[in-house]
């Protein structure tokens, strides 16, 4: 209930600084910090993206801001209003319908679309700095997990190797959710859920004594969270396993770094320790999948540019040496092009002979 | 053996003269008659482009009656009354009632009607639709008698058949009036009678027309000066305005005895020393007989003639309307909120002069959403079809008009609520057919059009700047406030504080901000 009230009092207080511009007779003023690359540092102590200094001030007696102005403190009222103070949690997308309306006397909407909202969420993070799990909103669940783990998740124990072919789902907000007791080597973290289902059905966490989480594309939150509290809270490693491509490696960059657009909550949810497993361009020739290649886009080459200049890879030659080998094969190759050395053979052979030689990147 | 025809013969049974008339029901679109309602729309431009060439001639005011009578489904009466110098008697019949009459033809002077196809193609229309005579009376001054005629054409000889003749007694002091009846088509719109007279007021705000419609619908136009437009003169043709055909023509027609003196007398801009230059030049004695040249030696001398350096032709024979006149005809007729006109210098095409005036009237009751109207005139005349086809509508679709903040997608005409209107006053106005619909696009008319459209587009544009962003300003903070009650609610929700005393407040510093608003461009950090 502390946490509650916590929440409540700071959006009151967001309120409160309002009305009093409004009394000294002011027009009313927010400083948002920027969330952009451009107010993005990376700290080379902890090795975590952080949040600059530079702020935007917003003022609600200014054509170009009104309505971002208005959006703030609409959803602040609403989360306040609708989610605390009624102990309720709701999705960002339902955060987006209660404050979806048409000022009277306009044709004008509060939000048109949901990013606004989304949007407004984020903003309100970063000037309260309350998460957005601490505002009862909550993301959609992705992901799955498994493995020799015992957790209880509101009064419910629950048992992580008895859940058969689909795993227990990671729900979006995972604060509250207590480790029961934890059996695992290391955990491998994989951007495929159907990766995942195959190491499931060759039960790899049984043989291997680890901890198998997948996701589908981008890591949520609730996964980076997740992922943060098992390293925090028993040292556990952790591998990730992504497409041998731009892509695959941003990912691993947000879970061990943190992203531009969460650089304000990295404490919560970066793990610097993160080693990268596969798939590597040294992986192509070693297993000969060049048979597999699939052709780069020209959009794929800028990306490669823009990631290979981000500052926490500038300086990082085994990384550059991938980069500078994904422009020379102008391809990529997906984690599934494994398969076909036979259906197994990721469980069998790929992941036990680099964890057995320590061959990951960092 | 029977006697064989031999092919040339047989052909010959079948070759035979094709009357003028003739060939005018076979090619009616030619000359604009293709369709009931362009021909009830061509009749009418005939006798009013008569009558207002008429008035000018005689240096008075135009005072004209125009009335359209619906007969019976497809048939119309149409009469037109002007208060010009009237018609001497003999000339009466042959004006009316014989093709190609006329004396326009043979003048480059700006005139409405040019080819002199004119009228008589109205009259014959009348009578080949209906079967009717036209009739015409006409008086040439106050002690003069009124002479009445009902006129057919010999469709044969192309000859005037009169079929009654007699004086009559008509109140006016001078002028004509001209009835025909014709089968026609009468419709509103774009391309109507009714439109043709309304942008003819436009452009010839110094004349008063009163119009009745079939629907009995009375409109007066009235006149917006008292001033006559300046008389147009009539000049020689230029030597650079000529082609092979008309310089052997015009050597044939001549009545100077010599090169050099029919040089100097037919053509304008050409001195003796050039008519001596030109003749030495093509190695032709300038004493020779014009009329007894060889088509050889002609082809040298109009070679030779023109490779002359020659003045550019004079101006004095152009009559623009005027830039304040134009403006005074547009405001008279259009209801819009600004008016800008221009009147450009005079040009040179093919060595005939021209002169390009603009007007564009925009805002006030004009649609927004849509194209523009676009009016197009050629010496004072409505130009309704065809605008597809006219360098008029290439100039204006052709010039951006997004630099003067109108919408234009591509280059089509641009959208927003305004009226462009363009005049071509030439001599010689190049029309693309006979019909006279459309200005053929040479390159230095296209160039003057921009010129002058580029020249009213700018302020065009600095107006709608104004204006549009004083507007929207004023959208933008009422806007603001309507924001207010929407932010007080939400911040009362936030603070546990009253609505309604939270709204007074951000009211209160809304009017405080005000003056900084209007300034703001607002830009975030």
């Amino acid at each position: 209930m502390a946490k509650k009230n916590k929440s409540i009092e700071k959006l009151k207080e967001l309120g409160q600084k309002v009305v009093k511009d409004i009394d000294k007779n002011k027009n009313p003023n927010l400083i948002v910090p920027i969330r952009a690359l451009s107010n993005v540092i990376f700290n080379q102590k902890n090795k975590t993206l952080e949040l600059g200094n530079k702020v935007a001030s917003r003022h609600f007696f200014n054509i170009a801001h009104a309505k971002k102005f208005l959006q703030t403190i609409e959803v602040a009222a609403k989360i306040k209003k609708e989610l605390l103070e009624s102990g309720k949690h709701s999705s960002l997308r339902d955060v987006f319908y209660m404050v979806k309306r048409t000022v009277p006397g306009t044709e004008i909407n509060i939000v048109d679309e949901q990013p606004e909202s989304d949007k407004s969420i984020e903003d309100l993070e970063v000037i309260t700095g309350l998460s957005r799990e601490q505002m009862h909103v909550n993301a959609d669940k992705k992901g799955s997990v498994v493995g020799n783990v015992i957790i209880e998740d509101s009064g419910d124990k629950i048992d992580w190797s008895k859940l058969g072919s689909g795993g227990w789902s990671i729900p979006s907000n995972v604060e509250e959710i207590k480790f029961k007791k934890v059996n695992a080597d290391y955990i491998l973290y994989m951007e495929k859920a159907a990766v995942w289902e195959r190491l499931n059905e060759d039960k790899f966490w049984k043989k291997h004594n680890c901890i198998l989480l997948a996701s589908q594309g981008q890591t949520t939150r609730g996964i980076r969270r997740l992922l943060q509290r098992f390293y925090e809270e028993y040292k556990l490693p952790i591998y990730v396993l992504c497409d041998g491509d731009i892509y695959g490696t941003y990912i691993y960059s947000v879970i061990k770094y943190g992203s531009i657009a969460l650089a304000h909550a990295s404490e919560r949810l970066t793990i610097p320790s993160v080693k990268y497993i596969g798939i590597t361009m040294d992986d192509i020739e070693k297993y000969d999948l060049k048979k597999h290649f699939i052709k780069l886009k020209d959009t794929d080459f800028d990306r490669i540019k823009q990631v290979s200049e981000y500052e926490w890879f500038k300086d990082n030659k085994e990384w550059q040496k991938q980069f500078k080998k994904m422009k020379e094969y102008k391809a990529k190759v997906e984690i599934q092009s494994l398969s076909s050395k036979g259906i197994s053979f990721i469980s069998e052979k790929y992941l036990p002979e680099k964890i057995k030689n320590k061959d990951f990147l960092e | 053996m029977p006697k064989q025809k031999t092919v040339a013969e047989q052909l010959a049974t079948k070759q035979k003269e094709i009357s003028i008339s003739e060939f005018f029901t076979r090619n009616r679109h030619l000359l604009g008659f293709d369709n009931p309602s362009r021909a009830l729309l061509m009749t009418i431009k005939e006798a009013v482009d008569n009558s207002l060439d008429a008035c000018s001639e005689m240096k008075v005011l135009p005072d004209l009656f125009v009335s359209i009578k619906q007969i019976n489904e497809t048939r119309f009466l149409v009469i037109v009354e002007d208060n010009g110098p009237g018609i001497v008697k003999q000339q009466i019949p042959n004006i009316f009632a014989k093709l190609l009459y006329g004396s326009k033809f043979h003048t480059l002077k700006q005139n409405r009607g040019q080819q002199g196809i004119g009228i008589s193609a109205s009259v014959l229309y009348s009578q080949l639709s209906t079967g009717k005579p036209t009739k015409i009376i006409s008086k040439t001054g106050r002690d003069k008698p009124a002479h009445y005629y009902e006129l057919n054409i010999d469709t044969k000889k192309n000859e005037p058949k009169v079929i009654t003749d007699r004086v009559v007694d008509w109140v006016k002091e001078h002028g004509t009036k001209i009835e025909i009846e014709l089968e026609g088509k009468y419709l509103k719109g774009r391309q109507s009678v009714d439109e043709y007279v309304k942008q003819t007021a436009i452009v010839n705000p110094h004349a008063q027309i009163t119009y009745i419609a079939p629907d009995n619908e009375k409109v007066v136009y009235h006149r917006a000066t008292q001033e006559l437009p300046k008389e147009s003169k009539e000049i020689k043709p230029h030597p650079h305005g000529i082609e092979l055909g008309t310089f052997i023509k015009m050597l044939h027609d001549t009545t100077t005895n010599t090169i050099h003196g029919f040089f100097q007398g037919d053509f304008s801009r050409i001195g003796a020393k050039t008519a001596s230059d030109v003749c030495n030049e093509s190695k032709i004695s300038s004493r020779s007989n014009p009329r007894k040249l060889s088509s050889l030696e002609a082809e040298k001398l109009f070679k030779a003639l023109q490779s002359a350096k020659i003045m550019a032709p004079p101006t004095d024979c152009l009559s623009p309307i005027g830039s304040e006149l134009l403006e005074r005809g547009l405001r008279k007729e259009i209801n819009a909120e600004f008016y800008v006109t221009t009147s450009r210098p005079t040009s040179v095409y093919r060595g005939m002069p021209f002169q390009i005036e603009v007007g564009i009237a925009y805002g006030g009751d004009l649609p927004k959403d849509t194209q523009v109207k676009l009016l197009r005139f050629a010496n004072r005349v409505p130009l309704l079809y065809q605008q597809g086809a006219c360098a008029i509508t290439e100039a204006v679709t052709s010039t951006n008009w997004k630099a003067y903040d109108l919408q234009q997608s591509g280059s089509n005409l641009p959208v927003g609520p305004a009226v462009i209107t363009v005049h071509m006053a030439s001599v010689w106005v190049p029309f693309t057919s006979e019909s006279k619909d459309a200005i053929a696009s040479y390159d230095e008319i296209l160039k003057e059009m921009r010129l002058a459209l580029q020249e009213c587009g700018r302020k065009l544009g600095a107006f709608i700047r104004r204006t549009i962003k004083a507007r929207e300003q004023k959208e933008k903070i009422d806007l603001l406030e309507k924001y207010i009650p929407e932010l007080a609610s939400a911040l009362s929700d936030l603070t546990d504080l009253k609505k309604e005393i939270l709204q007074e407040k951000l009211q209160k510093v809304l009017k405080k901000e005000l003056t900084n608003l209007e300034m703001e461009n607002g830009k975030e950090e």
